[in-house]
């Protein structure tokens, strides 16, 4: 088992195109390590300088104490699982699980031990003589797992490995993944722009955007105090609501209504931030209440997506997440905005005020 | 047409060492150019697969080759390697060459980057990559050249009776000349029944190779 590690790593295609810029990341043993974020913001990238499938242009990949940077990925001992899964598709699932092992020459025995283990937890057992086509794209799926488990390696690497499977299957393969996960000691590097796998695979995320790392930190950490305007935005569904506001004293406006800002702030300009599901029909002793007329509704089956427009502002959309138990005028709403909800950005960093 | 066929059959019986030495020389003819086909022609489909340069200059060379007709070939190698097996064995070559070098190029070409990178990422060495991945994928791929190939040369072996290297063509060129259809088919119909048989028998070795769910080859 080893600790990985990226120092000050880059990756440079050309002067412009750069997808990776200067990342320190650590990743210790028994760390489910999820790297997320928009299309091109670098992620897959990352793993590809990790499996040695690329080379940086700066900066080192450590695995444990050995810096792997310039061995070819055969030297790592890394296991990857890809998003179009890549099976080998002349070979039956024991042999497509077994070629890790075949190619370190390890005792037939030993092999053929290693694949039942694995098969057995992947639940695989009655697919072992089957080649790749006649499987199910779930089946692909864990027998790509498999293949990535029987090595026993230093460092898992998964590319958006669910990103194939229907909405249904993925949800159920997400909850095999945590539980085969758990039990594994090596650290796990996971790519993924799905924030829900994000939130609920890793013990660690790493929120990246242009290539630089924008947060680091756990799921719940990221979600309660995002570091800055793009994590508020990328990390939670529905996205949070961001106003741009100018201060004006110690309070901003939103539309017709007053909000004080917290205490210490300097900035001139700020942005206000709070997730729809933190917006509720106001209670006796809210002290932030706002008002608009609704526009928009959805039905999410637990809970309606309101839009409102803010009175004073019809610029500014509300969206809050309202039971769909409540009872509430479908004209105009009014919703509290708890002040412990309330997220606080520079309005010209975008960073988060303390 | 039955008298003729009878009477090819009893000229084969009284001619029996001439058509067996006929049939061996052909065999050759057919064998030697395959040969230096495959040894020649699969590395460098390989290699022109690999390099966008190298399929550039080889494929567009051995396709300008192919347009000149096999006769001429055969000819135009008279005065440097006189009337003999080696100036057939030339002109066959060429003939050859193509479909190899294509059939190649093109199976180690189609093999999904994904399955060559995933085999990297879980670190498999590039000779075990070429040996246990790409080399069973692009096999089916191969063997339709090959068979191709196999087939051409067969048939286009007949031609080496014209610069005296033998062969079962030597019949058809006699038969032509003496106007004797019988003569003529000893030599047609055993080279029809061998591109058959190369047809048929390399079509069920492609067959076998091919893996299930992979796209069938050209």
């Amino acid at each position: 088992m080893a600790k990985l590690e990226l120092q000050n790593l880059t990756k440079a295609y050309s002067r412009d195109i750069v997808p990776v810029k200067k990342l320190n990341l650590a990743v210790e043993d028994n760390e489910f390590l999820t790297l997320v974020g928009p299309s091109g913001c670098g992620k897959s990238t990352i793993l590809r300088l990790i499996a040695g499938l690329d080379q940086p242009t700066e900066g080192r990949v450590m695995i444990g104490d050995r810096d792997v940077s310039p061995l070819p990925p055969g030297d790592r001992n890394i296991a990857m699982v890809f998003q179009s899964y890549a099976l080998y598709p002349h070979m039956t699932v024991r042999d497509n699980v077994a070629s890790g092992l075949k190619m370190r020459h390890l005792p037939a025995g030993d092999i053929q031990k290693r694949v039942q283990e694995v098969s057995g937890v992947l639940g695989l057992d009655p697919l072992l003589d089957r080649k790749p086509a006649k499987l199910s794209g779930g089946q692909r799926q864990r027998v790509a797992l498999a293949r990535a488990l029987v090595r026993n390696p230093d460092v898992f690497l998964l590319d958006e490995p669910l990103s194939n499977l229907d909405a249904l299957l993925r949800e159920q393969v997400r909850a095999d993944l945590k539980q085969i996960f758990e039990d594994q000691k090596s650290p796990i590097v996971y790519v993924t722009h799905d924030q829900t796998e994000a939130m609920t695979l890793s013990t660690k995320v790493a929120v990246l955007s242009e290539g630089h790392l924008q947060q680091l930190g756990h799921p719940h950490d990221i979600y309660k105090t995002p570091a800055n305007r793009f994590v508020a935005s990328f990390i939670g569904s529905p996205q949070m609501n961001l106003f741009p506001l100018s201060r004006s004293g110690n309070d901003v406006a939103l539309g017709d209504f007053r909000l004080p800002l917290p205490g210490g702030v300097q900035a001139a300009s700020v942005i206000l931030g709070i997730r729809p599901e933190h917006l509720r029909l106001p209670q006796e002793g809210d002290a932030h209440i706002v008002s608009g007329n609704v526009f928009l509704v959805e039905n999410l089956g637990m809970h309606d997506l309101v839009s409102l427009k803010v009175q004073g502002d019809p610029s500014l959309t509300l969206r809050a997440l309202i039971s769909a138990d409540a009872s509430w005028s479908k004209e105009n709403l009014k919703l509290a905005l708890p002040p412990e909800s309330i997220h606080w950005f520079d309005g010209e960093t975008e960073q988060r005020l303390k | 047409m039955l008298t003729t066929l009878q009477n090819a059959y009893q000229y084969a019986l009284e001619n029996s060492d001439r058509v067996f030495t006929a049939l061996q020389q052909h065999l050759l003819l057919v064998a030697v150019p395959l040969a230096i086909g495959l040894v020649v022609g699969l590395p460098l489909g390989w290699w022109s697969a690999r390099s966008r340069l190298v399929s550039t200059v080889m494929l567009n060379t051995f396709n300008a080759l192919r347009v000149i007709p096999s006769l001429a070939v055969l000819f135009l190698a008279v005065p440097f390697l006189g009337l003999s097996f080696w100036s057939a064995v030339l002109a066959l070559t060429l003939l050859v060459m193509p479909p190899i070098l294509i059939s190649t190029d093109v199976a180690f070409r189609n093999i999904s980057p994904a399955i060559r990178e995933a085999a990297t990422g879980m670190g498999m060495p590039p000779g075990d990559i070429l040996k246990t991945v790409e080399l069973p994928l692009a096999l089916p791929v191969v063997i339709a050249g090959i068979k191709t190939a196999t087939v051409e040369v067969i048939a286009s072996a007949t031609l080496a009776a014209f610069v005296g290297a033998g062969g079962l063509g030597a019949f058809i060129v006699l038969g032509f000349a003496v106007y004797d259809p019988a003569i003529l088919l000893v030599g047609a119909l055993p080279v029809a029944l061998l591109a058959l048989l190369a047809e048929v028998g390399l079509s069920a070795v492609q067959r076998a190779a091919q893996p299930p769910g992979v796209r069938q080859p050209l």
